[in-house]
């Protein structure tokens, strides 16, 4: 159920600022591909917004909690659709988050499920540099910005990214994604020193794939998971507490999961990392991996009145690579995923038109840390 | 008192502890200021909800709705604390139908009613007290998770000079580049990992223009208090707080900063103080 002090912030705020005067998505310079959603297939969506092959005719009755969403009530509307098909357009309703792509899409590793298709020999967003990434920093604090995701690729391959996480941290919380492979004990205890210093909280995010050493290298290839097992022991040892990202695979339970996951980090004698789930998206080289084409699911099946705008993190977050600004960090490879060249002309409404879209809606989820 | 100061208290999650909510209580007395308000979270984890409960309406204390209050007043089914571990998730759910069987419906209906958000002016700045953020209610407000920028956002959207929150149970105060003040409360109900049994209020204090925050620290005995969680069969973990002053579970969501300050106190414990 909404909340009173939450439905107050729906509203744009008055006046000028960030998200002030947003133009419609028709009016958009790159609007997405209405093809990509007149080729979708609908889903139903559920009370607890899970995803089913058919409408949901009524839940059994329960304690309303703020995530309720309205269950499907029959077929869905056949009203007439917009240019995009009728999905719904997630305004931005604050910038919370900011997610630095420091690295491009260079990385040490060329993981199988890779939604950006990051490796070693894979440029397409190029790294950026310390200073443009303090420009970006400085575009995002204006419109009060709360804290920053640097990512790529592998951020630690960017030789400036030391003083970019010292330049970051001095004006707000900075939290690093990391395959964790790339810890050596000077790194470890820079990050150590730098973690009781700041000012701001310096979070570490470390990807695992599988809770299990050969699940995880089957994604990530052979002597993956020792390499980031002993960067997660060095980071412990130092007193860091990481937070350990599991991918979640599609119908994967789970408290399953969960427990699978602590008593594999303890095998490996790590008592201290915190743990956050994580959906595949199918996206980038995970549809290699699928093999067989699949279609792209559509949020076109959705009420209006269904839709919550406090439930996606688009409503709060954008996403900069060297190429530009980008709705979030998992569509900066697909069409109309970029929205300009400045957070001010990415402050428009976003058509909800991808697979991805559908997998952020249905799991609920956030690649922001809580 | 000819105090020519202007001085309020500010507490936050009470958290069912009667001993820490008579203990503030007295000591904001003693101490001779005169107005208190309470920045919500009346129930959980401790013994007492429904004392609590009747405790402030007799004093008359004005507080704001946690969203513990929200939960409990409109019998949703957990407590809405925004903890993402699935161990938080759990004990949050034992102390959750604790105090939910606990409350009379008095005051639940009290609870329930409770405003979201509450102002007052203080020494000529507007305060706003609220429990999470002005914008949600179960929002955490860590200090070293918020950029200066969206502290200033926070104040320039809900037009207030000085703005005060509880929620994440660590108390913390900033003065904004503006000239604007955050200050968290933290909570009463329980010690603030920080080794110290007791409790810790804040005091907004005004003289001559000049503004300032600061933090009471309230000590009680925490043995009849862990006798009662005992009787009411609460968590052993919870216990083990409250005597020790260390937090032993539902801290998924703070941030590494404020986590290793406190890890790096406890190995170090001449450092606590």
């Amino acid at each position: 159920m909404p909340h009173e002090m939450t439905r107050q912030n729906l509203s744009p705020a008055p006046g000028a600022g960030f998200g002030a005067g947003l133009t419609n998505a028709a009016d958009a310079p790159e609007p997405p591909s209405p093809g990509t959603a007149s080729g979708a297939v609908p889903v139903a969506f559920t009370a607890s917004g899970a995803t089913s092959p058919v409408p949901v005719a009524g839940q059994p009755a329960r304690a309303v909690t703020r995530a309720a969403i309205a269950p499907v009530q029959g077929p869905r509307p056949s009203g007439p659709a917009d240019s995009y098909g009728g999905v719904p357009s997630q305004p931005l309703l604050e910038l919370d988050a900011l997610w630095i792509q420091v690295a491009g899409t260079l990385c040490n590793l060329a993981c199988t499920h890779c939604f950006v298709s990051c490796g070693p020999d894979q440029e397409r967003h190029a790294m950026m540099s310390r200073s443009e990434v303090a420009h970006r920093v400085a575009e995002a604090l204006a419109v009060g910005v709360r804290e920053f995701y640097l990512t790529g690729g592998e951020p630690f391959l960017n030789p400036e990214l030391e003083a970019i996480v010292e330049d970051t941290l001095a004006l707000a919380p900075v939290t690093v994604l990391t395959n964790g492979t790339l810890f050596t004990e000077r790194r470890v205890l820079w990050l150590a020193a730098l973690t009781r210093t700041a000012r701001h909280s310096l979070e570490l995010r470390v990807s695992l794939d599988a809770p299990d050493q050969a699940g995880h290298d089957a994604f990530r290839g052979p002597g993956t998971w020792a390499r980031t097992m002993a960067g997660l022991r060095a980071l412990e040892a130092e007193g860091l507490a990481p937070i350990v990202t599991f991918t979640r695979a599609p119908g994967a339970d789970e408290a399953t999961l969960v427990a699978a996951a602590v008593a594999a980090l303890r095998a490996e004698g790590l008592t201290g990392a915190r743990l956050k789930l994580l959906p595949m998206f199918a996206l980038g080289r995970e549809l290699t991996r699928l093999g067989e084409p699949r279609e792209p699911r559509s949020l076109s099946g959705l009420p209006a009145d269904a839709f919550d705008p406090e439930r996606l993190q688009c409503g709060r977050s954008r996403a900069v690579t060297s190429q530009g600004v980008y709705v979030c960090p998992l569509l900066v490879d697909e069409p109309g995923g970029r929205m300009g060249d400045t957070l001010a002309q990415a402050s428009r409404p976003f058509a909800l038109v991808h697979d991805a879209c559908v997998t952020c809606w249905a799991t609920g989820m956030s690649c922001a840390n809580d | 008192m000819t105090d020519a100061r202007e001085r309020v208290a500010l507490f936050g999650g009470v958290y069912a502890n009667l001993d820490a909510l008579t203990a503030v209580l007295d000591d904001i007395g003693a101490r001779g200021i005169p107005r208190a308000w309470c920045l919500g979270d009346v129930g959980g984890f401790g013994p007492d909800p429904e004392e609590c409960a009747t405790q402030l309406r007799e004093c008359r204390v004005p507080t704001v709705q946690g969203n513990y209050d929200h939960s409990i007043g409109h019998r949703l089914a957990d407590c809405d604390c925004g903890y993402t571990d699935a161990d938080d998730r759990h004990f949050a759910q034992a102390s959750y139908e604790f105090t939910d069987a606990q409350v009379s419906e008095a005051s639940r209906e009290w609870l329930r009613a409770l405003p979201v958000e509450l102002h007052f002016m203080f020494a000529g700045r507007r305060v706003l007290l609220c429990h999470g953020s002005p914008r949600r209610q179960n929002e955490f407000l860590w200090d070293s998770g918020c950029s200066d920028a969206f502290l200033e956002r926070l104040c320039d959207r809900a037009e207030t000079d000085v703005l005060a929150c509880s929620h994440t149970g660590l108390h913390w105060r900033r003065a904004l580049p503006s000239g604007r003040h955050v200050v968290n409360a933290g909570a009463i109900g329980r010690p603030a990992h920080d080794g110290r049994p007791g409790a810790w209020y804040a005091e907004l204090c005004a003289e001559r223009g000049a503004f300032d925050a600061t933090f009471h620290h309230v000590a009680y005995d925490p043995e009849p208090l862990a006798q009662r969680m005992r009787a009411a069969e609460l968590p052993a973990e919870f216990i083990e707080t409250v005597r020790t002053g260390w937090w032993t579970t539902c801290f998924g969501n703070m941030p590494v900063r404020e986590r290793l300050r406190a890890d790096d106190a406890r190995r170090t414990p001449s450092a606590v103080r």
